[in-house]
C-alpha cells in the first residue's frame, strides 16, 4: 500500500481553465487527476447533441485534452477519472481510445461507467412504482413528464473504485457526483471498507473541496485576493490523502495561487445546505466535525472528519423544457444615465404591452448600479454610464422573438447617448428547468466495463 | 460601536435552484461570537427584504467560525429560468459583508 496519494483536480466545470489539468501532470508528482465537467445544465445540452448525432453527448474537450497529455500520464503512471462521459460515455471511451490508438499508446485500459441515465427507462420505473416525484415541491412527475430531456441518477465513488480495480488508467463516467471522482481513488488504494463512514466522509470533504478546481487555491478569495500570488498561473487544488484518513489540501509549489485555511474554508461554505447532513450516494458527511490546521506553506491538514451510513437512495436529476428567454443591453452615459435608461425601461414596456405579448417575468437591472445587489444598491450620483439590462421569460416562443425585435428601435426613438448594441438581435433562448428527485439504489444499477485500447 | 460585517468576516456564496447559500467566515476565533449573537437568521431575512422571498433558515459552524444562510426563492426562479444578471447568487455574500452592525466596544479588529 502506498503511504499517501495524491488526487489533482484539473477541472471544475465545462468551460474551466484549459491549461490546467496539464499543469497539474507537468508541475510537480501526482497520482491522479480527477476532471469534473457535469453541472445540471450540461447533461441536458448533451441530450439535445446526443439527439443530433448518436456519437456525441459527451464533454468533446477532453479528447483534445487527452491527446495533449495521455502520453505523460501513462508515463508517469498518473490515472485520469472524469465525468465528461456526460450522456454517452460509451462513445466518449471509443473517442478516447481512438486517441491512445493515435498517439499509438497500445493496450491502454480505459474503464467506463455506464446506467446513470434513466431517460428512457422512466415509464417502466414509473409502472414498478418508482414515482420520482420532485423531491423538493412534492409535484407528481406527470406534469412534465412529455417534457424531460435529461435523467440521470448520481452514482458515487464505488463504481469508479470497481473500474480502477480492473486496472483502468482512464476512468469515463456519465453522472457521478463531483466528491465521488476524488474519493474513489482512495478507497481503492487504502482499501476503505463500505461502512467506514469516517474515511468516506473525509474522502468526500476532500472531493467537495477539489470540485471547484482553482476555487479552493485562491480563485474567488473573498477575505484577501489581493494576497493572492499569480492568479494567471494558478494551481489546482491537491488532495494529499493517508491510509488513516487524514487529508492534506495543498498545490504545486511552482504554480501560483495559494492554499490557507480561508481559501478551504469558502470552498467548504460553497454551496452546501445542512452542514451536519451533505449527502452523497457513498455516506453523510458532517461538516461541522471538520478541524482544519495550517500545516506549511499551501498545506491544509483535514482531521476528524466524522460520517454516518449511506441513505438506501439515489438523488435523480432531470432536466425539462420550461419555456424561452431573451435578454438585450443598451449602454446610456452621462448625463442623467441612470434616468435616461429607467426611462428607456419604461417605454420598452409600454410598446410591449401594446403589443399584447405576454410574459411571465419581465426583469430589468441596471448594470453598474443594482445588477448585483439589487434593492440593497445604494444610491449612486450621477454616474459615467449605466448598462441597462432586459430580459423576458415566456412560453410563448413567438413573443420572445417579438420582444428582441423592439430594443434596437430604441436607440433612434429613446432617450439619447445611447450605445452599445454591437450584438445584434437578443435570440430565444430554450430554459431548461430541473427535477430533483429520489430513487431507491436497487433500481437503478451501475455497470462498469474496463477495455484494452 | 458599529462597524461594516467585511471588517471581521469573509465569505463565499452560491446557487441550489432557486436557493442562494450564503457562507459568511469570521476573520479570527474571536468574532464567531459577535456573529453567532449578532446574525440571525430574522436579521438576515429582513436584511434582504425585498431580495430574498421566501425563508432564511442558518446553520452553525463554530468548527469553522462559520454561519451558513440559505435564502429561499431568492434568486428569480434560478437556473436558467432566471433573469437575473446574478442568476447564481455569486454576490449575495458581498451584499450581506456590507451589512452595519453593532459589536460590543473596544473588539480589536
Amino acid at each position: 500500500m502506498k503511504s499517501f496519494v495524491r488526487i489533482a483536480s484539473g477541472q471544475g466545470f465545462w468551460g474551466d481553465l484549459l491549461t490546467a489539468p496539464k499543469a497539474q501532470v507537468l508541475g510537480g508528482p501526482i497520482d491522479y487527476l480527477v476532471m469534473d465537467y457535469l453541472a445540471e445544465v450540461t447533461m441536458s445540452i448533451m441530450q439535445k447533441q446526443k439527439k443530433k448525432d448518436p456519437k456525441l453527448g459527451y464533454a468533446k474537450d477532453l479528447i483534445p485534452l487527452l491527446k495533449e497529455l495521455l502520453p505523460a500520464c501513462v508515463e508517469r503512471n498518473i490515472r485520469i477519472i472524469t465525468n465528461g462521459g456526460g450522456v454517452n460515455p460509451l462513445e466518449c471511451s471509443n473517442a478516447v481510445a481512438e486517441t491512445a490508438r493515435s498517439l499509438r499508446i497500445n493496450g491502454l485500459k480505459i474503464g467506463v461507467i455506464t446506467g446513470d441515465n434513466i431517460l428512457d427507462r422512466i415509464d417502466a420505473l414509473g409502472e414498478a412504482g418508482h414515482e420520482l416525484k420532485n423531491m423538493e415541491t412534492g409535484e407528481s412527475l406527470s406534469s412534465v413528464r412529455d417534457r424531460l430531456q435529461s435523467a440521470n441518477t448520481y452514482f458515487g465513488a464505488w463504481p469508479i473504485v470497481e473500474a480502477l480495480k480492473q486496472g483502468a488508467q482512464v476512468v469515463v463516467t456519465g453522472r457521478t457526483t463531483d466528491t465521488g471522482l476524488t474519493l474513489a481513488p482512495m478507497i481503492h488504494e487504502f482499501e476503505w471498507k463500505a461502512d467506514d463512514w469516517n474515511r468516506l466522509a473525509a474522502g468526500t470533504v476532500a472531493g467537495h473541496i477539489l470540485e471547484c478546481g482553482g476555487q479552493a487555491s485562491g480563485g474567488n478569495f473573498s477575505a484577501d485576493w489581493k494576497s493572492v500570488r499569480d492568479l494567471a498561473h494558478i494551481g489546482f487544488p491537491i488532495a494529499e490523502a493517508y491510509p488513516d484518513g487524514q487529508i492534506i489540501i495543498t498545490k504545486h509549489e511552482s504554480l501560483g495561487g495559494m492554499v490557507s485555511l480561508q481559501t478551504v474554508k469558502e470552498q467548504l461554505l460553497y454551496e452546501i445546505g445542512n452542514p451536519r447532513e451533505y449527502i452523497t450516494p457513498d455516506c453523510i458527511a458532517d461538516f461541522t466535525t471538520i478541524r482544519l490546521k495550517q500545516d506549511g506553506a499551501d498545506r491544509v491538514r483535514l482531521a476528524e472528519v466524522k460520517g454516518r451510513p449511506a441513505t438506501e437512495l439515489y438523488k435523480v436529476s432531470m432536466a425539462y423544457a420550461d419555456g424561452f428567454t431573451a435578454f438585450g443591453t443598451l449602454t446610456y452615459s452621462w448625463p442623467e444615465a441612470l434616468e435616461k435608461a429607467r426611462a428607456a425601461d419604461e417605454i420598452l414596456r409600454i410598446r410591449l404591452k401594446d403589443l399584447g405579448l405576454q410574459f411571465e417575468e419581465i426583469h430589468t437591472e441596471f448594470l453598474g448600479f443594482n445588477s448585483s445587489h439589487g434593492p440593497l444598491s445604494r444610491p449612486v450620483k450621477d454616474p459615467n454610464e449605466v448598462v441597462m439590462r432586459i430580459g423576458v421569460r415566456s412560453r410563448d416562443l413567438a413573443a420572445v422573438e417579438r420582444f428582441g425585435k423592439e430594443l434596437a428601435p430604441l436607440i433612434l426613438t429613446g432617450p439619447p447617448s445611447v450605445t452599445g448594441f454591437a450584438g445584434g438581435r437578443p435570440r430565444p433562448s430554450e430554459v431548461i428547468s430541473y427535477w430533483p428527485a429520489l430513487i431507491r439504489k436497487e433500481a437503478v444499477k451501475p455497470e462498469v466495463t474496463v477495455r484494452t485500447s | 460601536m458599529k462597524i461594516q460585517l467585511l471588517q471581521i468576516c469573509h465569505g463565499r456564496s452560491g446557487d441550489k435552484g432557486d436557493t442562494a447559500n450564503v457562507g459568511i467566515i469570521a476573520r479570527k476565533e474571536e468574532f464567531y461570537p459577535i456573529i453567532e449573537k449578532y446574525l440571525t437568521a430574522e436579521r438576515v431575512r429582513e436584511y434582504f427584504a425585498g431580495m430574498v422571498r421566501g425563508r432564511v433558515e442558518r446553520f452553525e459552524l463554530p468548527n469553522l467560525w462559520a454561519l451558513n444562510f440559505l435564502l429561499h426563492n431568492a434568486l428569480g426562479g434560478g437556473g436558467t429560468k432566471s433573469l437575473k444578471n446574478d442568476a447564481q447568487g455569486k454576490t449575495l455574500a458581498a451584499a450581506l459583508l456590507r451589512m452595519e452592525i453593532e459589536v460590543p466596544d473596544g473588539v480589536n479588529i
